[in-house]
């Protein structure tokens, strides 16, 4: 499982983080009806921080990330991003998704539109941006992601691990400043999955603040600065990666680590 | 020892497929002669098919054209085959076929509705085939309803200008107000702008331009109105007006409004509920008890309104259809690149729902423009009620076979276009898996 990708080497030194609060969620909580999915979660995410949250399923770390651009409501709590609360006021709902990108599990690509089209619908429609320069751009990001050549196709003519690095540039084009990642790589087979997790390697690399579910274990080692891990809607253990794998606290977490990498 | 070892030496080059499974040959084995039974299905099937070709073929083509009346025809064709059975008498259709097409309208004023006609294949154009027709053109389509009607029903230019100079207030009153009140206060206010123009000052106006500049064509009554025009005119509007208004319902159903939701839901089931017959005599008879007295609400226009609203209510069904088999992703997709709601349906949402509702909202849209003929029922002369009409006419008494053999094929050949085009805009639209 750790060993999935490698042959990159990243410079971590360059992985600076900043002291400026990217994120700030303080005391939220969270109800599906009667179940408590979240419980006073506390968080704070300085810019520039790569941050994996791990855990089983049914932890709620999912429902926490997507909580952060309100693709969930949250009943109790505050969550602040980019230094604008969110509350049930549409304008501000809007403005900070159009700031935090967005990956998830199965891409939701737009099937009907082209992989260009993708790319530019948002910033053309949201951002306003002239159709040429918004062309322009996602061309930029695909040639990042390495599939400009497939511009003109429709996602269903891709591979699933292209697919996803154009859902990737797709939320690109928007230039966030935050990036989420609901396990980009679960429904990915497994020599697709290096091709995503390179670029978002690359992505860490040029700063971006980063909050990944994954199952990737290397990936938390390799490019976390923090891991977090969940269970029952809480957050058990936090800390740096080494810390994490090599001398884990709580006893939940070492069962998860020795499920998931014991074999 | 094992048997499960096994290395290929040599890879093996492409082969043709055996002849016998292949062109004309092969069709033919696998799909008419497969089995014994098969073979014998096929014999028979063949046979049925030809027994009835061989009545029907003589009965369409061996047929009278000209002749004053059915006794005339009769004696035509004892003349001329020594028997009236299995003879068609079209000289009924070349007779009164102008009166079935077009009812009573004028006949000096045909033109009128056979230039309205081409406006709405011209109109249509845009929409239909998008990519292959000018982009000007989307100006005509825009003007479409308001000079169709103004075409058929004729009077001074400035009804329907005044129509339209309604629909501009709306139109020009949100794009300004919204960046002062925000978006629904300036829909809101836009609309009651609107009514109030048509309600209130449109009228006097017109008036006053009419007597200052009298522009305008001849008149023609509603009563006037009838044969296949009229189900084209009906069906025209129902499918045109259906549509939008469906779309709102099964928004409005899928909506976290309260009330929003109870009113399109209360809608649909109502009227879902509920013949259309049903629906028709309210149009025709009760409206005139509800209304006040003197006003004088035309029946085509109150028949137009019941058979959209009919047709809008089965819209939203299909339409929520559509909705519900999208996967939810499409939506968080939308929602995480911070589209707002109306952008979301417009761009994301409603292109791929109404892709999957494109053979429901066809069935839709024939069902409702066949249902025009029942507008017979309540005393209008569509082109059902004309072929009564015609056997009431001592000439023509006892003609039944011929006029709904011409009735049918009028239908069948709009409604097979309607469903070959559906079937044109799947393959366009299919975008799925193809490789």
């Amino acid at each position: 499982m750790s060993d999935l990708i490698s042959d990159r080497n990243i410079d971590r030194s360059k992985l600076q983080v900043s002291d400026e609060v990217a994120i700030q969620i303080t005391n939220m909580n969270k109800w599906y009806g009667q179940f408590h999915v979240l419980r006073d979660i506390n968080l704070t995410v300085n810019r520039g921080e790569r941050i994996v949250i791990a855990g089983p399923s049914g932890s709620g770390k999912s429902t926490m990330i997507r909580c952060i651009n309100r693709l969930e409501e949250h009943q109790q709590g505050q969550i602040i991003v980019d230094g604008t609360e969110l509350t049930s006021d549409l304008k501000n709902i809007d403005k900070i998704r159009s700031e935090v990108g967005m990956c998830f599990q199965h891409f939701n690509l737009f099937p009907h539109l082209t992989i260009l089209e993708n790319c530019t619908l948002a910033p053309i429609w949201v951002r306003k941006t002239p159709k040429k320069e918004a062309i322009e751009t996602a061309m930029h990001f695909l040639e990042k992601v390495k599939i400009p050549d497939q511009a003109h196709k429709y996602p269903g003519q891709l591979s699933g691990g292209q697919q996803q690095r154009v859902a990737i540039a797709r939320s690109l084009c928007m230039k966030p400043r935050i990036m989420l990642f609901d396990e980009p790589t679960s429904a990915l087979d497994p020599e697709m999955i290096k091709e995503v997790l390179d670029t978002m390697i690359e992505l860490a690399e040029e700063g971006m603040t980063m909050l990944c579910v994954t199952h990737e274990m290397g990936f938390a080692r390799q490019v976390a600065n923090r891991v977090i891990f969940m269970a029952d809607g809480q957050i058990v253990e936090q800390n740096e990666p080494e810390e994490f794998f090599n001398n884990p606290k709580s006893e939940r977490t070492q069962q998860f680590l020795s499920q998931i990498l014991g074999h | 020892m094992s048997d499960t070892s096994y290395v290929r030496t040599e890879m093996l080059e492409q082969r043709e497929p055996p002849a016998s499974t292949v062109g004309v040959i092969g069709w033919a084995r696998a799909n008419l002669f497969s089995s014994a039974l098969n073979s014998v299905l096929t014999l028979v099937a063949l046979g049925f098919v030809a027994y009835i070709l061989s009545a029907l073929i003589p009965w369409t083509f061996q047929s009278v054209w000209n002749a004053e009346s059915l006794s005339e025809c009769r004696e035509i064709m004892i003349a001329t085959w020594g028997s009236t059975h299995g003879h068609a008498c079209w000289a009924v259709i070349n007779d009164r076929w102008l009166q079935m097409l077009y009812g009573f309208y004028p006949s000096h004023l045909y033109w009128r509705v056979n230039l309205a006609l081409v406006l709405t294949l011209a109109a249509l154009a845009p929409v239909l085939f998008s990519e292959k027709s000018p982009r000007q053109m989307i100006y005509l389509t825009l003007a479409y309803p308001f000079i169709m009607p103004w075409l058929m029903w004729g009077g001074s230019i400035w009804n329907p200008i005044s129509a339209a100079v309604g629909f501009a207030i709306v139109f020009f009153g949100t794009r300004h107000l919204t960046a002062m009140t925000g978006s629904l206060i300036a829909i809101i206010a836009s609309v009651i702008a609107a009514l109030l123009w048509w309600m209130a000052i449109s009228a006097p106006v017109v008036a006053g331009l009419s007597s200052v500049i009298p522009i305008g064509i001849e008149t023609v009554q509603s009563r006037e109105f009838g044969g296949f025009m009229l189900a084209l005119l009906l069906g025209i509007v129902a499918i045109g007006v259906s549509l939008p208004i469906g779309i709102l319902l099964a928004l409005g159903r899928q909506s976290d409004l309260m009330i929003v939701k109870a009113i399109c839901v209360g809608f649909i089931e109502f009227i879902r509920g509920v013949p259309l017959i049903t629906l028709l005599f309210v149009a025709s008879l009760l409206l005139n008890v509800f209304l006040p007295p003197g006003t004088n609400f035309d029946i085509i226009l109150r028949v137009m309104i019941m058979m959209t609203l009919f047709s809008a209510a089965y819209m939203a069904e299909v339409i929520r259809g559509g909705l519900a088999a999208l996967p939810k992703g499409q939506y968080e997709g939308a929602d995480s690149l911070g589209l707002n709601y109306w952008q979301a349906q417009r761009l994301i949402i409603m292109p791929q729902a109404l892709k999957i509702s494109i053979p429901g909202i066809v069935s839709t849209f024939i069902g409702i423009f066949k249902d025009t003929t029942l507008v017979s029922i309540i005393g209008l002369l569509d082109v059902i009620g004309f072929s009564t009409a015609i056997r009431a006419d001592a000439n023509w008494n006892g003609i039944y076979w011929e006029l709904f053999a011409f009735i049918a094929v009028l239908f069948f050949v709009v409604c097979f276009s309607m469903s070959r085009y559906s079937m044109y805009l799947e393959r366009k639209l299919q975008t799925g898996h193809k490789r």
